[in-house]
């Protein structure tokens, strides 16, 4: 029983690995078969916000799935099946939007913020290291030279309570 | 000085507020057409009744909407009404019957009334692809010279049509007659 049980754990757990959309395409090649997963998981279904097509089972990624398998056994490249339906549904389709005007505070955003921060790091790290060497207690020189004064007594004043 | 530098946080607050309220109005299933003012693709498909090619050279010469639609879509037959009605006011409106059996189109179209001039029957959805449809019913705004110069994604109803896009069509109107 627990054999049983275990083996149908198993299973199931396999079953999560496979792709969640099940076509029977035959490839010329490994890489071809490589070419065609690579291409499903980078481009987006347009119907379905968040789904590649490699995983949507909406009929336009059936479509879309179909046509880069036609384009692949057709011997075009990636970049010539990927502008192909950049030009049909635009940027959309892309994971990975192309660097652009648009795109810049997408792509460099980020850094950009990061970058920010350490610099405004710095001139606070900077700023304080001055200040500090400068007047760490806040004394002018006249009020620093009455605290050395008044240390200077200190022991004497203790032995009269 | 300093105290600009104080405010600083602030502004950057106001500036990530706007930017995120603009976008809880905005749709996400919207998606801008790649196709605008580029010329409708080339195809050649039989019509849905009779015999003969169309071509897009058939869709030039006035101003037209070319209208994705398909018998198996529920929200094309919530349309369906309001494109009669826009044909009987004059307005040019071609089809495409999308990735449909040509027998239940024909049985729709006369059943329902038909609105379209010209009918093209599109059973595989090659046209449907190289517009960049993704959902019917999608409409296309071409002008004379077969440009698509608007795409408008869902039920045209009349609302939408007195708003946003009767102006549109009556631009592309109003160039043709210059």
């Amino acid at each position: 029983m627990r054999r049983l049980l275990t083996g149908l754990v198993l299973l199931l757990a396999l079953g999560g690995v496979a792709q969640a959309a099940i076509d029977t395409y035959e490839f010329a090649s490994e890489a071809e078969r490589a070419r065609y997963r690579q291409l499903t998981e980078e481009l987006r279904c347009p119907k379905c916000q968040n789904q590649n097509i490699a995983d949507s089972d909406a009929p336009i990624a059936m479509d879309l799935r179909a046509e880069i398998y036609r384009m692949l056994e057709a011997g075009q490249s990636n970049a010539q099946i990927i502008d192909y339906l950049v030009a049909r549904y635009g940027d959309f389709v892309l994971y990975k939007p192309p660097v652009s005007g648009r795109t810049l505070l997408l792509w460099y955003g980020p850094a950009a913020f990061l970058a920010g921060g350490f610099v405004l790091l710095g001139v606070i790290v900077l700023r304080r290291r001055k200040v500090g060497a400068e007047a760490s207690t806040g004394l002018s020189s006249d009020e620093q030279q009455r605290l050395a004064q008044l240390l200077e007594q200190a022991p004497e004043d203790n032995k009269a309570p | 000085m300093r105290r600009l530098i104080l405010l600083l946080p602030l502004v950057i607050f106001l500036g990530v507020a706007v930017l995120l309220y603009r976008g809880l109005f905005l749709d996400p299933s919207e998606l801008p057409s790649a196709l605008i003012d580029k010329p409708f693709p080339a195809f050649s498909l039989p019509a849905v009744e009779g015999d003969g090619l169309v071509t897009q050279q058939n869709l030039q010469g006035k101003p037209s909407l070319v209208n994705v639609w398909a018998t198996w879509c529920v929200a094309c037959k919530v349309e369906h009404p309001v494109l009669n009605k826009l044909a009987a006011m004059g307005v040019t409106i071609h089809g495409v019957n999308y990735k449909d059996d040509n027998a239940a189109a024909q049985k729709w179209l006369s059943e329902f009334h038909d609105p379209y001039q010209l009918n093209i029957s599109d059973p595989k959805g090659t046209l449907g692809l190289d517009l960049g449809v993704y959902g019917a019913p999608e409409t296309f705004f071409v002008d004379p010279k077969g440009i698509i110069r608007h795409k408008f994604v869902g039920v045209i109803d009349e609302a939408i049509w007195r708003e946003q896009l009767a102006p549109l069509y009556q631009q592309m109107v109003d160039e043709a007659g210059q």
